[in-house]
């Protein structure tokens, strides 16, 4: 009896626990709503079915997720400039695939030279970020504020006013299907961008000092680790994975929106770090937490759009969901919580 | 030693103030110029500064007084838009007055004061998140009111908006007849709020007490300032002012819609820290603010005037010049330590 206790109480206070049981939650609602929901079936060669919907379109936002993850432990912030980046990177991307046309049924450019350059212009912003905050010391939000609302400005003028189109088959493939494989490419990416962080922060010993710069950054270049320039490096790869998902939703629609690509994004990325079990004020980690947030955010999306909730409706829910987890989150009220327990413990003791 | 101190710190807000105003000059003054032919010199251009701003002016106002106790808020621009969306709903499908109107904008403005001020003076939840779940919220709740754009055809909330004050001087036009300049009451609404707000901050114990939990939160405890209670004010006046201004828009624009006031959050906080108002906390005045808009008014004019430049030209300048204003107050603040640190070795 004892170690089923132990046990459960093991299982209840893994880290991940509370994310998992999130989804689940989020889960369980489409089952009783929608019974054929964890269906899967083959149409025209490729799955269909809510799941493979969901994990494909939740596969931006997991990339932006782990970016926003590694900003929030190394600096006690958040990025909330992701989606605007995600719009520049789009647009140098279809500007230099259509080589300046409006719409182009030819690649005008190299595809990997527009790829490179996209990556290249995200990774500047993430750069620009990372200069304000790590070496300027400026609070994350504010100097991510500057390319919140310049960068679709800047996306705009990339793209001259216009929404680029790049209808080459090819193109679509990122956001698409590869040949006759059946899952979603965009899954891939998500995977692969995953694991390559997740390997680059467990092999070298770069997770560790993102830990600990998060959580004392000043006694962190007292035992000699380079707080600035760790902080700065997380911003770059923040930007470098935004500028990543950009060019994937882009594909998406084999055209570079200005005003529409990664929009209310950065929330949802935020969003799926909190979910994750991360605390927001910056110290240890799980991307994994992040990882399983993403799908669930996505997930929730897919519920609510299945209740007919219109896509401007929705930043309510959303917005219930994030007040809810950092009141639970908050030191005050779990401060609230123990005391709410001493008193019932020593209240039950002095009963006895 | 202490009295050169406190020169350091006035001497460097005076300097951004006056960086403010000089920039605000020069930028008139090329405008003026530059587009002598296209009326840029008469005086209903500069009025129509105001006019056109009256709404950020007011929410600015509040935007500096929760900066001043290094908060900040971003929901201003989606709470605009619901008091817009709101307000013409009201009139237009409930057949209610406009001042009934007037009082469900404050009201709204008031309760995002309540509910924001108390997560963050309360529970000590970062400002910035939790207006960032405002700012959804509010945008969101407009799209539930309704997601097409409704105008409003109110007789009395017309005639508030159309009423036009004209004052004793003017220019003559093309044709050589005199047009006097107008005003409208909303300006009048917008400066009494820059005056009142001034004095509230200079010369009533609860700006003193902003100003001392702006400075330093921990030392405004030990002094008895009760911080969370004075916070929670700051967060309700500024949600208040922000509901206010928010109606003065809605005066202005005379419709409400689910992209209304987009990015206002950014414009508001842009005028602050360009008025000299420290991200830091501590420091800021309204007047700074006033200008800050301002010079938000003039970059909006000269590139409408101009012509060719798309409107998001005025997003990317604006941002440049917050840019500019926030690294130029982090090297002010960067100089300030390394005095007084340099002090204390001696």
């Amino acid at each position: 009896m004892k170690e089923i206790k132990i046990t459960v109480k093991n299982i209840t206070e893994h880290r991940l626990f509370m994310p998992f049981l999130c989804l689940a939650a989020v889960l369980l609602v489409n089952v009783l709503k929608t019974p054929d929901f964890f269906r899967i079936s083959m149409n025209n060669g490729v799955l269909y079915g809510y799941l493979v919907d969901i994990v494909n379109r939740a596969s931006e936002l997991v990339i932006l997720a782990i970016g926003m993850t590694l900003v929030t432990a190394a600096s006690g912030g958040q990025d909330i400039s992701v989606g605007a980046v995600m719009a520049v990177s789009a647009a140098v991307c279809c500007q230099i695939l259509s080589g300046g046309k409006v719409s182009a049924n030819t690649f005008e450019n190299p595809f990997l030279l527009a790829v490179l350059m996209a990556l290249a212009a995200a990774l500047l912003c993430g750069a620009f970020n990372g200069f304000l905050v790590a070496k300027l010391h400026i609070q994350p939000m504010v100097a991510t504020l500057i390319l919140y609302t310049a960068g679709r400005g800047v996306a705009q003028l990339i793209t001259k006013g216009q929404i680029t189109y790049v209808r080459v088959e090819n193109y679509k493939i990122l956001g698409g299907y590869i040949g006759n494989c059946p899952v979603p490419t965009p899954v891939f990416f998500a995977v692969a961008a995953v694991l390559i962080v997740y390997l680059v922060l467990n092999k070298t010993a770069l997770g560790l000092y993102i830990e600990s710069v998060g959580v004392n950054g000043l006694a962190s270049r007292l035992v000699g680790l380079n707080s600035t320039r760790i902080k700065f490096l997380t911003y770059v790869l923040c930007g470098g994975l935004a500028g990543f998902a950009g060019i994937v939703a882009s594909s998406r629609i084999y055209s570079a929106d200005a005003n529409n690509i990664g929009l209310y994004l950065e929330m949802d990325a935020i969003l799926a770090v909190a979910l994750g079990g991360n605390i927001l004020s910056g110290g240890r980690f799980s991307l994994f937490g992040s990882v399983i947030g993403a799908y669930t955010i996505q997930a929730l999306t897919t519920t609510l759009y299945a209740m007919n909730v219109s896509a401007d409706q929705l930043p309510v829910y959303k917005a219930v969901v994030v007040i809810i987890i950092v009141v639970l989150q908050s030191a005050v009220f779990k401060k609230h919580i123990t005391e709410l327990r001493m008193k019932k413990s020593v209240s039950i003791e002095s009963g006895r | 030693m202490e009295k050169n101190k406190t020169k350091i710190k006035r001497s460097g807000n005076a300097f951004l103030l006056m960086i403010t105003i000089a920039l605000f000059l020069v930028m008139y003054i090329v405008g003026m110029v530059v587009f002598q032919d296209k009326g840029f010199a008469k005086p209903q251009m500069f009025l129509n500064l105001f006019i056109s701003n009256a709404g950020l002016i007011v929410i600015g106002c509040g935007m500096t007084l929760v900066m001043i106790i290094r908060g900040i808020d971003i929901s201003v621009g989606s709470v605009t838009a619901l008091v817009c969306m709101s307000s013409a709903y009201v009139m237009e499908n409930k057949g209610i007055n406009a001042y009934s109107a007037l009082v469900i904008s404050l009201l709204i403005g008031i309760l995002f004061g309540i509910v924001q001020g108390y997560l963050i003076a309360y529970l000590k939840i970062q400002p910035f998140i939790v207006t960032l779940a405002g700012m959804f919220f509010g945008r969101g709740m407009t799209a539930v009111i309704s997601t097409e754009m409704i105008s409003i055809k109110n007789n009395l909330f017309l005639k508030w908006a159309n009423y036009k004050i004209y004052l004793p001087f003017g220019s003559v036009n093309k044709k050589g007849v005199y047009q006097p300049a107008y005003i409208y009451p909303t300006v009048i609404a917008a400066l009494l709020i820059v005056v009142f707000i001034t004095v509230l901050l200079k010369y009533t114990k609860f700006g003193r007490k902003l100003y001392a939990i702006g400075g330093n939160e921990q030392s405004a405890l030990m002094m008895g300032i009760n911080v969370r209670k004075t916070k929670l004010m700051a967060y309700i006046l500024e949600g208040l002012l922000a509901g206010l201004g928010g109606f003065l828009f809605c005066l202005n624009s005379s419709a409400g819609f689910v992209e209304q006031a987009k990015g206002m959050e950014m414009d508001a906080i842009s005028a602050a820290v360009i008025g000299g108002t420290l991200l830091s906390g501590g420091v800021g005045t309204v007047i700074g603010t006033l200008f800050g808009v301002l010079i938000k008014g003039t970059i909006t004019s000269l590139i409408t005037t101009q012509g060719t430049l798309s409107s998001w030209w005025v997003r990317i300048v604006l941002s440049a010049l917050l840019c500019f204003f926030i690294v130029l107050q982090s090297l002010i603040g960067a100089s300030k330590k390394k005095k007084n640190a340099l002090s204390l070795i001696r």
